[in-house]
């Protein structure tokens, strides 16, 4: 059964939730989520030459990229979708359209493998998407000083980094709400072109 | 204890332009480089590059019921958009890849059988009254 928007809808914005395998992000998307958590995929071909010459041709492999979503009705006309990433994180960065348009993205760190989010940081400063680092904390994870992780990560001081529990409704939406805030405080210092 | 230390792969460089998705020019060039490079499969419609730019936010809804000449995917996708949705939840309802979905999707706005709701035009930033409106969403949880 589909869980449908109220005619009065009118827009869809999305923020990424990013980080290694089994750090708790679709943990993350359904804590907050209005909706069941859904799943959307996406089919790459893996091949050799250029676009054009490649549809059709049999040497290619096929890779089924699959992402969770939830949904949170912001007002009557405008809608928040959560993309949790799961899999390789070099596929989400080729899907088309997945970053682009969204409003930033959040990184989830797991403290007991903290080098799994090293790369996907990487190529969230390449992109020039803007994001905040949220540890998720498990109780059996290492515990470090917010600013020993700024300075594991080489991230700049601007960049929220916060301790979360993504289980939790108030402890997610509080992530989300520092992303906001974080992206706002953008729009006053950098003029946009 | 010490966290592991991160290393960027570009100490001073400012973060370069978003390089066109999947294309040239990626700063790390060998990443980007064949063998390694993936495509998003595309049906027929869409070979010619006239997909429709369509989000995987941008909501949906149907105008028209499925006519006679409907595809049984169109009649679905129709069938569901009675009532907005996003083109994710098409996607997960209908159990069809994104591109799939945008290319019928493409195929119905042309035959003007459903609407799309979202703006089309993407901008590179948020603008700050859609940014506040989000924060005071949130604020509700």
């Amino acid at each position: 059964m589909e869980d449908h928007l109220p005619h009065t809808a009118q827009a869809g914005v999305k923020i990424v939730i990013v980080g290694g395998f089994g750090v708790g992000k679709t943990t993350m998307v359904g804590s907050v989520s209005e909706i069941r958590p859904l799943t959307t995929e996406e089919t790459m071909t893996q091949a050799g030459i250029g676009v054009d010459d490649n549809y059709g041709s049999e040497s290619k492999t096929a890779t089924t990229v699959a992402m969770d979503f939830g949904r949170i009705s912001i007002t009557e006309q405008l809608v928040l979708y959560l993309f949790g990433t799961p899999g390789q994180e070099r596929f989400w960065f080729l899907w088309n359209g997945l970053f682009e348009g969204a409003l930033g993205a959040v990184v989830l760190l797991d403290t007991r493998r903290l080098e799994v989010s090293f790369d996907v940081i990487g190529r969230l400063e390449e992109r020039g998407v803007p994001f905040v680092v949220a540890v998720n904390t498990f109780p059996d994870g290492p515990r470090y000083p917010i600013e020993e992780l700024r300075s594991a990560l080489d991230l700049p001081k601007e960049i929220p980094i916060m301790e979360c529990d993504a289980r939790r409704r108030a402890s997610s939406r509080d992530v989300l709400l520092t992303l906001l805030r974080f992206l706002h405080s953008l729009t006053t210092v950098k003029t946009p072109v | 204890m010490t966290p592991p230390q991160r290393r960027r792969r570009h100490p001073e460089a400012q973060p370069p332009p978003p390089p066109e998705p999947g294309g040239e020019g990626a700063p790390d060039g060998k990443r980007v480089r064949n063998p390694e490079r993936l495509y998003i499969i595309t049906g027929a419609a869409v070979e010619d590059g006239e997909r429709a730019p369509i989000d995987l936010v941008t909501l949906i809804v149907a105008s028209e019921d499925p006519p006679p000449s409907a595809t049984p995917e169109q009649s679905a996708l129709l069938r569901i958009c009675q009532a907005p949705l996003s083109v994710a939840e098409i996607s997960a309802y209908l159990n069809l890849p994104f591109s799939v979905v945008t290319v019928l999707l493409t195929e119905l706005l042309a035959a003007e059988l459903v609407q799309a709701r979202a703006p089309i035009v993407r901008r590179a930033r948020a603008d700050r009254s859609l940014l506040e409106a989000v924060m005071h969403g949130l604020q509700k949880l």
